[in-house]
């Protein structure tokens, strides 16, 4: 399962936090902290996961993709693959690409309502539910139709 | 900061209107990314707070700007500010009938609200109305809510609807439906066990990604349970060929790759269901050979898909070809550039290694590398690998990789969890007890204070016993070299406490034993010690003792001992210490130095701390003063038994003091008589002027704590109310009158027999054992559990006899030279007392033997025998063995930290 979905600016500014597990406010924004700091010291080729046992729990890793001035960050269990789910933030930052036409940081700070419901269709409750980019536009052009 | 600008100037074209937001959001947005300190972003958004707290709260907000001051909150929040007074108003917004309003109504409450808060009864009316809703989007937003606010409590209020919407004619709704299950059978199972049908039956939804949803949920219910699931295992077989052959509709590829999400989680649900199974593994065989085939290796997801199926052919019923098809994929993995290839590579080898152990030959250099390498996340995977890979040939090189690491991170949490690692590795595989002490040692400087309190008790014990063989020569040279080795360390700057300890430990037990060193010298080094760290208390007591046994064993030698100025004022100090236990200490230290040579040679012998303590159970060294003391005319000793009679009721009393096991007295308690105060120096004279009045307490407390004490058959000196004062007797006539005559005779005999006191007291013993078994049997019937509680004891016995053995100069060895706790310092100073000092390393040993590792390996050896034997390439012929075996590499497989049971490891490879 994916336990959250962050997206961080590479200072370590939350721009999006999604916690799929219940956690009180002040947990949440340490382990936003925790997560940058983790990330923030990594080299470009290094590897994509981090294991995150400390931060999540046992069995808990941190897969992540930086794009321009963001990390996408998805944290998950063993029940989720690594490799896959780095194709699925690669299916999300398409997705948000071709809602907005080139996204950029600011089009997730400025639509946050809309940046979300895309999450909302891709996973849902910690669960994977589409992984079609068309698709998941399709379905939030129509809620914002 | 040239990130900030740009976002400076993108904000000035989305302030023209680019974004649809109001300029105010955008000013904030602004604001808080060109501020430059935490301080001044802390200003702007309380600011914002503020502001928004007011305009929230005004009348006739537009709905309109409501929604954008919730998004406004949501913001502020994000940024870890409390916006709990607006929550309420996100609350009122779920309500509104527009659609974009209610979502947003529905995000902000999502975002706020944890499953438990106050505010999401009211939402749930709402929910319940928007399930039913024609328009299938408010049925999306409604379902997406209950994901995340619908706690176990609230589950049957919304299940009905839910159910229902399973067979929405949307397959989105249906999608979201199966989500929405699956949400609650994490939460409560029992809630939705009752729809497992249902669930199966939307595996043939007509809609694939319905079907994709129900795997989600599948995966998590054959997690906690598979048996009700094996029948699935030729439908989810059959549709992961479909996937396969590209027979899913077109909208399911991504990069070419067909439905790679879809076999993804049939590989893992697949894994689960073949583990152990021959016959649901057969099936498996073809269909996984296809993708192995099929797979596109070049592609990210294909290779998702290929690390998949490695890992579901080293779960399921063991196939030598398709083995070896994984081995040569791992292999591709190891040697790829890609450094995420590359720990996919590690991790399947991991698991490969489990199977067949050999393969991992091939593949040293590209581990190597991978352990080389400066990604942490990749090194961290290859020590993973290591430490399941040590064997006795090769623990020297991977523990010195574990530590060079552990040197190098400030992560405590990998420091703890990799040091208990190479203690583990270092216990079991050391070549010899030198490397073992440098080991243990080098993570102690490391780890310090992470290492847990055992580990160097069992550093200690080991420098203690050796190696457990005859060879005294060998011993002492490897307590020289570890006395050495530790003045090396000292030298060093902020070693932790618990490295101080040992070493303080060792100083005090060996530092003089070689003769290579003087007691002023180890005396000094041991008050340096004390002065890196003041303020350890703990410390202080391990130097303390180690100071003492110094001292004595000097003495013992004829030697005098000239204390240091720095070690004299540093006793002057704890004699005023805030820690009881430290004065304890100081005041003991003080005894045993005024004693003469011959007695601090018998309580205090040289390297004595794994010898055994001689109990004189009879206590016969009290004898002569027995004997003066009636000479004196002092009244003869009387049982309890005699002077209270023989009645049932008594002696239930006196089994109490025995220590037997009730902890129910059965008769009134005495008059109180008034304690004297429990100095820990009486003196043995005073002590017998004022026994009469002390006893009641004592034995009181005695009593309590009597489970620790070995007492039958030990001579009663000073049990229970032993003399009754006169003035007593009238209370208990009867009794009295019933036990004249046997105290009588008892009371010649005990003077007669003084030198060989058993007789009279076994026999005198023997009635009250009878009913003992009468009244166990009672309080079995009365309690149930006295049965269990009667056979337990003799093995706590063992444990404590085995501790005796180890651990000699300890007072909470049970079988104490003194009848009581409390009495024994006070009865024999000479005896007991000085021991004390130089027992608190070794005391806390006591606790460790019972949980010795031999032991826990010895009951294992058994199952990984069984496992070893099912190991053999084609799994033996005892499906039983590689069921067991297949569940725990299974087990193992998931958390690969290994913390639940190491012991697997190590004869899965060793």
């Amino acid at each position: 399962m994916i336990d959250a979905v962050l997206v961080m600016n590479t200072q370590g500014k939350p721009r999006l936090a999604k916690f799929y597990k219940s956690l009180s406010p002040v947990k949440q924004q340490e382990i936003v902290r925790k997560v940058y700091t983790g990330l923030s010291s990594r080299a470009e080729h290094f590897c994509n996961f981090v294991e995150a046992d400390e931060i999540f729990g046992a069995g808990t890793k941190l897969v992540y993709k930086h794009f321009a001035t963001l990390y996408f960050v998805f944290v998950i269990d063993s029940g989720e693959s690594e490799l896959g789910i780095l194709d699925l933030i690669q299916v999300f930052v398409e997705t948000l690409d071709s809602i907005f036409k080139n996204v950029c940081e600011l089009d997730i700070v400025f639509n946050f309502n809309k940046v979300n419901t895309v999450l909302d269709e891709i996973v849902m409750g910690g669960q994977v539910v589409e992984t079609n980019s068309t698709e998941i536009v399709k379905s939030v052009q129509e809620i914002f139709k | 900061m040239e990130q900030l600008k740009t976002i400076g100037r993108e904000l000035a074209m989305g302030s023209q209107g680019v974004w649809g937001s109001s300029k105010e959001f955008l000013e904030l947005v602004k604001t808080i990314g060109e501020a430059k300190s935490k301080a001044e972003e802390e200003r702007i958004v309380l600011a914002e707070i503020e502001s928004l707290k007011r305009r929230i709260q005004e009348p006739d907000v537009p709905r309109k700007k409501m929604k954008e001051y919730i998004m406004r909150l949501v913001y502020v929040e994000m940024l870890g500010h409390d916006a709990s007074f607006g929550y309420i108003h996100a609350v009122k917004m779920t309500h509104d009938d527009n659609l974009l309003l209610k979502r947003s109504g529905y995000l902000a409450v999502t975002l706020f609200l944890n499953e438990d808060h106050d505010l999401i009864i009211l939402i749930i009316n709402t929910i319940q109305k928007d399930l039913k809703s024609d328009n299938y989007l408010v049925c999306c937003a409604a379902l997406t809510a209950v994901c995340r606010l619908i706690n176990e409590e609230t589950i049957p209020a919304v299940l009905p609807q839910i159910v229902e919407l399973l067979n929405h004619q949307k397959e989105l709704v249906r999608k979201k439906a199966v989500m929405a299950l699956h949400r609650f059978f994490q939460r409560s199972p029992s809630t939705v066990s009752h729809l497992f049908p249902a669930f199966q039956e939307r595996l043939c939804d007509r809609d694939p990604s319905v079907m994709s949803a129900v795997l989600c949920a599948l995966y998590d219910m054959i997690l906690v349970n598979v048996k009700p699931f094996k029948h699935l295992v030729a439908s989810l077989v059959s549709i992961l060929k479909q996937a396969v052959e590209h027979r899913l509709p077109k909208s399911y590829d991504y990069h070419r790759t067909p439905a790679p999400f879809v076999q993804i989680k049939l590989l893992k649900i697949l894994a689960l269901l073949g583990t152990g199974d021959k016959a649901a593994s057969e099936n498996m065989f073809n269909v996984l050979g296809d993708i192995l085939k099929r797979s596109d290796s070049t592609s990210n997801i294909g290779n998702a898909i290929l690390y998949e199926c490695v890992r579901t052919l080293t779960s399921i019923y063991t196939n030598p070809r398709l083995l070896q098809n994984a081995a040569e994929i791992t292999a591709k993995f190891l040697k790829s550039d890609n450094h995420n290839l590359k720990y996919m590579g590690i991790d399947a080898l991991g698991r490969l290694i489990k199977i067949t152990p050999e393969c991992a030959e091939n593949h040293q250099l590209a581990v190597i590398d991978c352990l080389e390498d400066p990604d942490d996340t990749l090194k961290r995977k290859t020590l993973d690998l290591l430490y399941k890979m040590t064997k006795a040939n090769n623990v020297e090189v991977i523990v010195e990789r574990m530590v060079e690491y552990i040197r190098n991170i400030s992560d405590n949490h990998y420091k703890t969890e990799i040091s208990s690692r190479v203690i583990e590795l270092a216990e079991r595989y050391a070549p010899s007890n030198q490397w073992f002490i440098q080991t243990m040692n080098q993570v102690f400087e490391i780890a310090g204070d992470l290492v847990p309190q055992k580990v160097a008790h069992d550093l200690m014990r080991l420098i203690a016993e050796g190696a457990g063989e005859e060879d005294e020569d060998a011993d002492s040279h490897l307590r020289s070299s570890a006395v050495q080795a530790y003045l090396q360390i000292l030298k060093e700057p902020k070693l932790p406490s618990i490295l101080l300890q040992v070493i303080s430990w060792v100083l005090g037990e060996y530092g003089i034993a070689d003769g290579s060193h003087s007691a002023e010298f180890i005396i000094g080094k041991l008050c340096d010690i004390v002065a890196t760290r003041p303020g350890d208390d703990k410390l202080k007591g391990y130097v303390v003792s180690a100071i003492t046994k110094i001292c004595a064993f000097e003495k013992a030698a004829g030697q005098t001992v000239d204390l240091i100025p720095e070690c004299v004022s540093f006793i002057e100090e704890l004699y005023a210490s805030h820690s009881t236990d430290l004065q304890q200490r100081i005041y003991e230290f003080h005894a045993v130095l005024k004693l003469d040579r011959d007695t601090i040679a018998s309580i205090l012998p040289m390297d004595a701390s794994c010898e055994d303590i001689e109990v004189d159970k009879d206590l016969s060294f009290l004898n002569s003063f027995v004997e003066s003391a009636l000479a004196n005319g002092s009244r003869p000793y009387l049982s309890d038994n005699e002077r209270r009679g023989m009645g049932a009721m008594t002696t239930l009393a006196s089994n109490n003091d025995a220590g037997t096991s009730s902890l129910l007295r059965f008769q009134p308690y005495e008059k109180p008589s008034i304690p004297e105060p429990a100095a820990a120096l009486v003196t043995a004279s005073h002590y017998s002027q004022d026994a009469i009045d002390q006893h009641d307490i004592y034995s009181k407390s005695s009593s309590n704590d009597g489970t620790r004490l070995k007492l039958e058959g030990v001579q009663k000196k000073w049990g229970r109310p032993t003399y009754t004062p006169e003035a007593q007797v009238p209370k208990n006539p009867i009794n009295i009158s019933d036990s004249v005559k046997v105290s009588s005779s008892a009371a010649g005999k005990e003077a007669s027999s003084r030198n060989s006191s058993a007789p009279p007291y076994t026999e005198r013993k023997q009635p009250s054992q009878e009913i003992s078994a009468e009244k166990k049997k009672l309080a079995a019937s009365l309690f149930g559990s006295k049965a269990g509680e009667t056979k337990a004891k003799p093995a706590a016995k063992l444990q404590q006899n085995g501790t005796s053995k180890k651990a000699p100069a300890k007072p909470t060895s049970p079988p104490a030279p003194a009848p009581a706790p409390p009495p024994a310092d006070l009865l024999d100073l000479s005896d007991s007392l000085p021991q004390i000092p130089s027992v608190d390393p070794v005391d806390q040993l006591a606790d460790l033997i019972s949980v010795d590792s031999s032991a826990a390996t010895s009951t294992t050896s058994l199952v990984e025998q069984v496992l070893d034997a099912g190991k053999v390439a084609t799994k033996g012929p005892s499906p039983q063995a590689s069921l067991q075996k297949d569940s725990v590499s299974r087990q193992v497989g998931v958390t690969p930290s290994g913390g639940t049971n190491p012991d697997l490891f190590k004869d899965l490879f060793g």
